[in-house]
């Protein structure tokens, strides 16, 4: 590229007069604004964690924390595909059903051997993903329609499997599977550092590759990112293929953590992992979104959980009353930044 | 020194969509280092044949040889590869993600593990917009970017992709004066790199300022091209609207009979000083009533935004309407509607019916409130209503219960003209009330006018069409870049005056035209 700064132009306002107001004042409350955004939810964690620590005895104890981290894996791995599907400005509702296909799957394969165990789930549930994607981007299907379908039908396929329910798979003791699933290293279950690792990753793709900006492009602006080339179609199909593998694959985990693959399990998960990609922030409309933010938002549902857990007299069908308190004031919240973000 | 490369030449391109002949047997040649401006009124082909260029339709006929060879676009994406890059009116980048990442996306610099290299990206960002006077913090979302600001990151992006000719459709229309020298300053360096660009603008003053050749298209057809040098301005705007200067008027040839005159009182609605930024700077109008007022000017002048500012459309930055003496709070459509004044906008389809509805339901869908009584519609009310302006207007319809998507486009405006009719309004705001309906329903609706202007109501007619707004018209208001540069009255309201104001090198330019125009 060639630029030659022979004329000097008059120099374009840096644009912070977009409303016409105050520019200082803005651009702060701007910074302010996305702060809150991208870190509220963890802020909001450490003050809950806080306090239950020091209003419950057995909140921070070790056993407890380890629990709650390996409880807390699988829906974040979940969550973690989320966050993608959700930058690009999609919705994936089958992710619940998958998570439970996945299990009994792997349940299933384990009698074939563990590769068998761990292959069947992701292979499957993947190529739903890969359907789910084709529909949404090729025949522009409302992505909210297209998994809601693959929800019926993955629930289905299971139930077809496990002949209603009547077969549980049981996944043997001792196995590498088994291992995977119920064994820890340095104090903390397998699957949270299976969850981690994937984190870090996920981070890297979204961020510091092609592929994550085309992420964030397609949600930002649609038509404007194809004019300006992004590949559109195969950015949708491929998020929501990775949302399928790893909702496949936290299901073959948690069946191995449980040591057998149960069918009543993933039910409005789907919703859980969406409530906690929104409480850390990101957007529901698309474009723009963090994957730690994610994390933070399962950690905080699972942590108001256990304090509901903790105090006992509470009846735990509250837990959900509560939490979707929290997240109609979180959505509100956001969408209040949103706004303010946008409108100044 | 050897004439300049010849970098687009483009024969016999044309192009029919349903109907409607859009392009018909087009010519346009780019030299490397050329600014060429593209003209015409709405529907005069502009856009179909940039779209023909950049690959968002296909050619029903005609070739595009580009650089030597002849092309076939097949999308947008596969033109901007070749080097055909287009600047939309609405700029068309990501606002969520970083300027940076704007200006790369697609092309991220890359360290040797094949991540994004920000730190490079970033900094190689920030030297260019430099180049096209931007100074901003290139890690900051674009969104926080002026619209000006943006445009330039739009332009540098088009540039920066090897760019051949660049195609910049209305690149100033959101743009400040300070910015839109900024942008000269860049395409006359485009030039002097050998860049073709194609400038496509209504604003007369930025094409003579920038522009070295031109080509006028008017009714899909080119019928004119050539240096801008050598037509002046009046001649330009004659060649655009296709009338002969100092032609004479044809009499008969629309139905207004001028039958009617503004009494002697006071105006029925006022508006002073109406701003809005970028759009209008100061607009004041005043109708009287019976009379109809005329608002000209090109594509582009502003008439649409003050129709607008004045129904509550359009918010103002600053500016008052009063109605019968009564001040109008700003920026409310229903308070407008409440004090009689009623648009009936330019975009029928999208702003004004609704397709799915009955003529019944489509008439009575603004009166209704005023037809209810706790919340319930007296049915035959609204049946006397509706049949009454289905018989005043001349409304072709099988029944009242036909859906208004069905009826024919001059019928789907008297439906609009009946609904707004059925408030009893003191003020009628008219914009292009006949484009796109065929002659005959054409001559009823401006009967119409007439005969509502005669019954009392005060008209305000915006029209590109010169012979409606010059027969239809007792008064005409002249716009030019969001500003009034001229009223015509009486005797004045003639075709050659108005477009010698439009084109504003008339001798006889008036105080309004010197206080209201700015840089």
């Amino acid at each position: 590229m060639t630029v030659t700064k022979t004329q000097a132009p008059a120099v374009v306002d840096d644009g912070t007069r977009a409303a016409g107001d105050g520019p200082v004042g803005s651009a702060r409350s701007e910074r302010l604004s996305a702060l809150v955004q991208q870190h509220g939810a963890l802020a909001v964690l450490v003050i809950v964690s806080l306090v239950a620590t020091f209003s419950f005895d057995s909140f921070a104890t070790g056993d407890n924390v380890s629990n709650m981290a390996t409880s807390s894996a699988f829906l974040a791995i979940v969550a973690l595909g989320m966050t993608f599907v959700i930058i690009t400005g999609g919705i994936d509702l089958s992710v619940g059903s998958l998570f439970a296909l996945g299990g009994v799957l792997a349940a299933w394969g384990s009698r074939h051997g563990t590769l068998v165990a761990l292959l069947l789930p992701l292979v499957v549930c993947g190529a739903i993903g890969v359907v789910n994607g084709l529909l949404v981007a090729r025949s522009r299907l409302a992505p909210f329609i297209v998994t809601l379908a693959a929800m019926l039908g993955a629930r289905g396929l299971m139930l077809a499997i496990t002949d209603e329910g009547a077969d549980t798979y049981l996944i043997g003791k001792g196995s590498f599977l088994a291992e995977l699933g119920q064994g820890s290293t340095l104090g903390l279950g397998n699957p949270v550092w299976i969850m981690l690792a994937l984190f870090v990753a996920g981070a890297v793709v979204l961020r510091r590759t092609r592929f994550g900006q085309h992420v964030y492009a397609v949600g930002g602006n649609e038509d404007a990112a194809a004019l300006m080339g992004a590949p559109v179609a195969r950015t949708k199909i491929l998020v929501y293929t990775l949302s399928g593998v790893l909702a496949g694959l936290a299901g073959a985990l948690n069946a191995a953590w449980l040591a057998s693959g149960v069918t009543i399990l993933g039910n409005g998960m789907e919703l859980e992992a969406i409530s906690a990609v929104v409480i850390g922030g990101t957007l529901l409309t698309g474009g723009l979104g963090y994957v730690s933010g994610s994390l933070v938002g399962v950690l905080l549902l699972k942590v108001i959980q256990n304090v509901i857990n903790q105090i006992g007299s509470l009846d735990s069908s509250y837990q959900q009353v509560v939490s979707g308190a929290f997240l109609a004031v979180v959505v509100v919240a956001q969408t209040w930044l949103g706004r303010r973000r946008q409108l100044m | 020194m050897a004439p300049p490369a010849e970098v687009l030449a483009v024969r016999g391109l044309s192009k029919t969509f349903p109907g409607v002949r859009a392009l018909d047997d087009v010519d346009l040649t780019l030299h490397a280092g050329e600014v060429h401006a593209l003209i015409g009124e709405n529907g005069a082909g502009k856009s179909t044949l940039i779209k023909l260029l950049t690959g968002v339709y296909r050619p029903d006929a005609g070739d595009i040889v580009f650089q030597g060879r002849p092309v076939s676009f097949a999308t947008p994406l596969e033109a901007q590869k070749a080097g055909i890059s287009t600047i939309y009116q609405e700029v068309n980048l990501i606002p969520l993600l970083s300027v940076a990442r704007n200006l790369f996306l697609g092309r991220e610099p890359r360290n040797r593990f094949g991540l994004l290299d920000f730190a490079r990206m970033n900094r190689e960002a920030e030297e260019t917009l430099r180049g096209y006077g931007v100074r901003v913090d290139v890690r900051r979302p674009l969104r926080s970017l002026g619209v000006g600001a943006q445009q330039m990151v739009a332009l540098a992006r088009a540039v920066a992709s090897e760019a051949r000719i660049v195609i910049m459709d209305e690149p100033t229309s959101s743009l400040e004066p300070r910015e839109v020298e900024t942008l000269f300053s860049v395409i006359r360096r485009l030039r002097d790199e050998g860049i073709a660009v194609v400038y496509v603008s209504h604003r007369l003053d930025e094409l003579y300022a920038v522009c070295d050749t031109v080509t006028v298209l008017r009714d899909g057809r080119r019928v004119h091209h050539g240096r801008l040098a050598d037509l002046d301005r009046l001649s330009l705007v004659s060649t655009m609207l296709g009338r002969e200067l100092g032609e004479v008027r044809s009499e008969g040839l629309t139905k207004f009979t001028g039958d009617h005159h503004a009494t002697d009182s006071r105006p029925v609605l006022e508006a002073t000083d109406l701003t809005v930024p970028h759009q209008l700077h100061g607009v004041s109008v005043s109708i009287r009533p019976g009379e109809v007022v005329g608002l000209g000017g090109l594509l582009g002048s502003g008439r649409t935004e003050t129709a607008k500012a004045i129904s509550g459309a359009l918010p103002t930055s600053s500016g008052r309407v009063t109605v019968a003496g009564v001040p109008l709070r700003g920026g409310s459509t229903p308070a407008a509607i409440r004090a009689g004044v009623s648009l009936l906008p330019e975009d029928r389809k999208s702003e004004g019916i609704v397709p799915g509805l009955s003529v019944r339901e489509n008439i009575s869908l603004a009166v209704l409130p005023r037809l209810s009584r706790f919340g319930l519609v007296s049915e035959a009310r609204v049946d006397s209503i509706v049949n009454t302006f289905i018989e005043r207007l001349r409304i072709k319809a099988s029944s009242p219960q036909q859906k208004v998507g069905e009826l024919s486009g001059g019928n789907q405006q008297k439906v609009l003209l009946a609904r707004w009719l059925a408030m009893n309004p003191k003020v009628l705001l008219l914009d292009e009330p006949t484009r796109g309906i065929d002659v005959g329903a054409k001559a009823e609706v401006q009967k119409l006018v007439d005969e509502l202007a005669a019954d009392g109501l005060g008209v305000l007619l915006i029209s590109s069409d010169l012979e409606e707004l010059i027969e239809g018209s007792d008064r005409v208001v002249v716009l030019k870049d969001g500003a009034v540069v001229g009223e015509l009255t009486g005797d004045e309201v003639t075709e050659d005056k108005l477009m010698r104001t439009i084109a504003g090198d008339t001798p006889e330019r008036d105080a309004v035209g010197e206080a209201a125009t700015d840089g």
